[in-house]
């Protein structure tokens, strides 16, 4: 087969790179999308906390701390046009020692660095005004109105589909195995064949100083850091209606309490630095960490059920701030060191690594006639569902027959995913898609039905 | 978040939950001309957990004979229908309006549905994985025992070697499940340092000389095929607690039996006084909540209790439901009953003066540890009410039943009302 030369191939199918692909396409330019896994945002994208930052904690002047904001703008306007759900919760950042109440001013002054002016400080009796389910010892807070909680499947989902209807060529299963850089175009060797393209952008988090490395960089080392989340039962929910900070420290941002878009409570993460990119097991250090943290917290949470735990990586890197660069002689630009706010950070991001290119000289022609963004199928819990929507079940009867009990899944919206531009090949995607088995009884009900569906499903998808 | 164009339905008594105590209850309701009765089932068929466990043991004590789950299911849905009630399946209440209606959605649409009398009977279910906290990876192939059932009973593919988390009444049959999917189980442990369950059952003590137990086992950790999400399971390693000593058992397929929590959603979000103990709706000997006109019956109230014991308590709170139909009137306030350890519940966990006595006369307790020949002391402020010694034991995993008699001599004036054990003398 007579591969085409591709003008760009973007390296991993995460919120960023789903993100940056999407960008390039809008502009007369061919895109492939090379993505190790079997689906989009399948790996750090997939178990991060979800939160839609304003940025108000980032290092001032930083490349990170512009991204966000920007970021911030695009993804919040894009959310409202194709669906993600978001809920503008806002944030209590609590101090419970004398040390965390004398940084709550500094951090204040530093959000206002960061173009942010709505921090507000608070004393304990506001805090517990607010949140009146907190452990007992805080000190005092610190407002931040415009912390918002957003569905981090759908948004990659959401990217990386608008990639597709502008014309991306999605290859999952595609992990890139050596780069051979010639005349004019690279040849990326994955394990899906061969792939040239003029330009390539390394945007393969955990593995992206691998990638960097194939270039022959020595620029910077990705330590992956496992972070363990609780999620507690929906019926814990009203504890919370917020998100619950505590004060970063030297290792992080340290343990929150926060709502889920999907009506739950998140407790997490751990911080925990280690060598292996691919241990997302949960531990039981991490488990014991969390309930005693949360112990503290917020007591009455950990009277509730666990419905689920998650272990995601962190793509941290030996360094303060991202690090975007390109290598016109190359044609090469790395995006690393995108941590935990890459979600936030990733329509800036994309914005960004497109005027570079262009900088670099790649010739980018305006397209006219764009097809509309999707319309992204809505698993928020703030918002109207199919399973509650009696229009919409009158119009066809499988948006009123639950599957998934706990999640209020139906048979609709399975059947959609699977007749979606970016159809689901693993239970996990299917989970990401519609919430079904993500809930408390994890498959008591209903994982036999959702199995067949899976199956039938995969068919269905298989077939030409 | 709803919206609101949903038919109306007005039946006289309204039971959420087709298994066994919601459709005995419906059977009992329509035969004592109760008027109307609607049930609510979210599965596609009715009957309840016994749909799918493929093995005789059902209708021992409410139909008087010996039936498969499947047929035991099959038959109470019937005879439900056939009585008069109304059954609906693929319908699922969702959450209650602010003046009680049920709202729920249906393939035909969404119904909003008022009833002069509820009726929950949603039952219970397995704590997963998850909720245990088994920390390590999260491949395919870990399942609990109504998980399993329902695989095999559809006819997917189940592994061919397991472990059973778990040596109670529930493990038993999972075993049973396994084996006839052609799944061996290799290994059942129990956290307790002997075996829960009844040893001397029939196909259980056949069974037992070809499964290991490990007793004092506690679960370490998940093992996946890759380390990665959706692999397959490649072993479970345990750990005996008094010794320390860990061993990684290979296996296939890992089942977590037991360890029940009652399907108690609708009633916390309807407001409900829950019982710390049971973690289901708190109710007395009539099987009322703490919201007059709403019933709570089944495992919802028990986790767990076999299906037998679930549709007579279904025959019982029918004739609460009737008096209330017939005569609205909220009872005086009530005793509560409380137990002490190893009691970690008791149910029905209300004392009103002047009701009739609970289901079967028993009282139902579930015991953390086990006490052969247990001696039941029942205490009010400092007086001793009763001291009963029962010929059966107190067994963790399975219900203690007590006969209700021991309440007799309650004093409505004097209070809360203690059940504790006493070991042999």
């Amino acid at each position: 087969v007579n591969e085409p030369v591709f003008d760009v191939a973007v390296i991993g199918a995460g919120v960023v790179g789903a993100a940056i692909a999407r960008e390039l396409l809008g502009s007369e330019l061919s895109v492939v999308i090379l993505e190790a896994r079997d689906d989009v945002g399948d790996g750090t994208s997939k178990a991060n906390t979800a939160i839609l930052h304003t940025g108000f904690d980032a290092t001032p002047g930083t490349l990170e701390s512009q991204l966000i904001r920007r970021g911030r703008e695009l993804l919040a306007a894009y959310a409202g046009r194709t669906g993600i759900p978001v809920e503008p919760t806002g944030a209590l950042m609590v101090a419970w020692t004398d040390a965390e109440l004398d940084a709550l001013p500094g951090l204040a002054d530093k959000a206002r660095g960061n173009g942010y002016d709505a921090c507000v400080l608070v004393d304990a009796d506001e805090v517990y005004r607010q949140v009146p389910a907190l452990g007992p010892g805080a000190m005092g807070g610190l407002v931040v109105p415009d912390e918002s909680i957003i569905c981090t499947w759908t948004t990659t989902l959401a990217l990386a589909t608008d990639a597709v209807r502008r014309g991306a060529d999605l290859r999952l299963a595609h992990r890139v195995d050596a780069i051979a850089t010639g005349d004019g175009s690279t040849t990326l060797h994955t394990t899906g064949g061969a792939i040239r393209a003029r330009w390539v952008v390394n945007a393969a988090g955990l593995g992206s100083d691998v990638i960097d490395r194939m270039y022959g960089f020595d620029r910077f080392t990705v330590t992956p850091r496992r972070g363990e989340l609780l999620v507690f039962d929906k019926l814990a929910r009203p504890l919370a209606d917020r998100i619950v900070l505590p004060v970063p420290s030297a290792l992080g941002k340290g343990v929150l309490v926060s709502p889920t878009i999907y009506g739950n409570i998140m407790l997490g993460p751990t911080a925990e630095d280690l060598d292996d990119r691919t241990a997302t097991q949960t531990s039981p250090a991490g488990f014991a960490f969390l309930a005693d943290k949360g112990k503290r917290l917020m007591p009455r949470l950990l009277e509730e059920e666990v419905t689920a735990s998650y272990a995601g990586l962190r793509a941290a890197i030996d360094r303060s701030d991202y690090l975007i660069e390109v290598s016109p002689a190359l044609g090469y630009v790395l995006v690393g060191g995108i941590r935990s706010t890459g979600l936030s950070s990733a329509m800036g991001i994309a914005e960004h690594v497109v005027d570079l290119l262009r900088g670099a000289g790649l010739r980018l022609t305006e397209r006219h006639a764009l097809p509309d963004p999707p319309r992204m199928p809505n698993i928020g819990e703030a918002f109207l569902r199919p399973y509650a929507d009696a229009e919409r079940i009158a119009a066809d009867p499988e948006y009123g027959r639950i599957v998934c009990f706990c999640e209020r899944a139906t048979a609709g919206e399975i059947r959609d995913a699977f007749a979606s531009d970016i159809a689901p090949r693993t239970l996990e995607g299917l989970r990401r898609r519609t919430r079904v088995m993500n809930g408390r009884c994890q498959g008591f009900y209903c994982g036999a039905a959702v199995g067949e569906l899976m199956s039938a499903g995969l068919e269905r998808t298989a077939a030409p | 978040v709803t919206s609101y164009a949903a038919t109306e339905l007005r039946p006289d008594v309204v039971i959420v939950g087709g298994g066994p105590a919601g459709l005995t209850a419906a059977i009992e309701l329509k035969r004592a001309g109760a008027g109307t009765v609607l049930v609510l089932e979210r599965e596609p068929d009715a009957g309840g957990i016994p749909r799918h466990s493929d093995h005789l043991g059902y209708g021992l004590r409410d139909l008087r004979r010996v039936l498969s789950g499947p047929a035991y299911a099959r038959r109470l849905a019937a005879a439900a229908m056939s009585a008069g009630a109304v059954v609906r399946t693929e319908a699922m209440v969702t959450s209650w309006t602010p003046a009680g209606a049920a709202l729920v959605t249906t393939p035909q649409g969404r119904l909003e549905v008022t009833a002069r009398a509820v009726v929950l009977a949603t039952g219970a279910r397995e704590r997963p994985r998850a909720a245990r906290l088994v920390p390590g990876d999260r491949p395919r192939g870990v399942y609990t025992t109504g998980q399993l059932q329902n695989l095999v009973h559809r006819g997917q593919d189940v592994g061919r070697r397991a472990v059973v988390v778990g040596a109670e009444l529930v493990s038993w049959s999972a075993v049973l499940t396994l084996r006839e999917a052609g799944c061996r189980t290799v290994l059942m442990t129990s956290a307790l340092p002997t075996a829960e369950s009844y040893a001397a059952l029939s196909f259980g003590g056949r069974l037992l000389t070809r499964t290991e137990l490990a007793t004092s086992t506690r679960v370490v950790r998940v093992i996946g095929r890759h380390g990665v999400d959706g692999g397959g399971v490649e072993a479970l390693e345990v750990e005996h607690t008094p010794s320390g000593r860990r061993r990684t058992v290979a296996c296939d397929t890992i089942v977590f039996t037991g360890d029940w929590i009652p399907d108690h959603e609708l009633a916390r979000s309807a407001g409900l006084e829950i019982d710390r103990g049971t973690n289901g709706p708190a109710v007395d000997t009539v099987l009322r909540t703490s919201r007059p006109g709403v019933f709570a019956a089944g495992n919802l109230v028990h986790p767990v209790d076999t299906a037998d014991v679930a549709a007579l308590d279904g025959r019982h709170v029918a004739a609460g439901v009737l008096r209330w139909l017939d005569r609205p009137s909220a009872p005086a306030p009530a005793l509560r009953l409380l137990v002490e350890p190893p009691l970690r519940w008791v149910s029905p966990n209300l004392l009103h003066a002047g009701d009739p006595p609970p289901a079967r006369r028993r009282l139902l307790l579930w015991a953390d540890e086990l006490v052969r020949r247990p001696t039941v002391v029942v205490r009010q402020q400092d007086r001793t009410v009763a001291r009963r010694r029962l010929p059966w034991p107190a067994a963790p995993g399975r219900v203690f039943r007590v006969p209700s008699s021991v309440l007799d001599d309650v004093d409505p004036t004097a209070g809360d009302v203690t059940i504790g054990l006493a070991g042999p003398e």
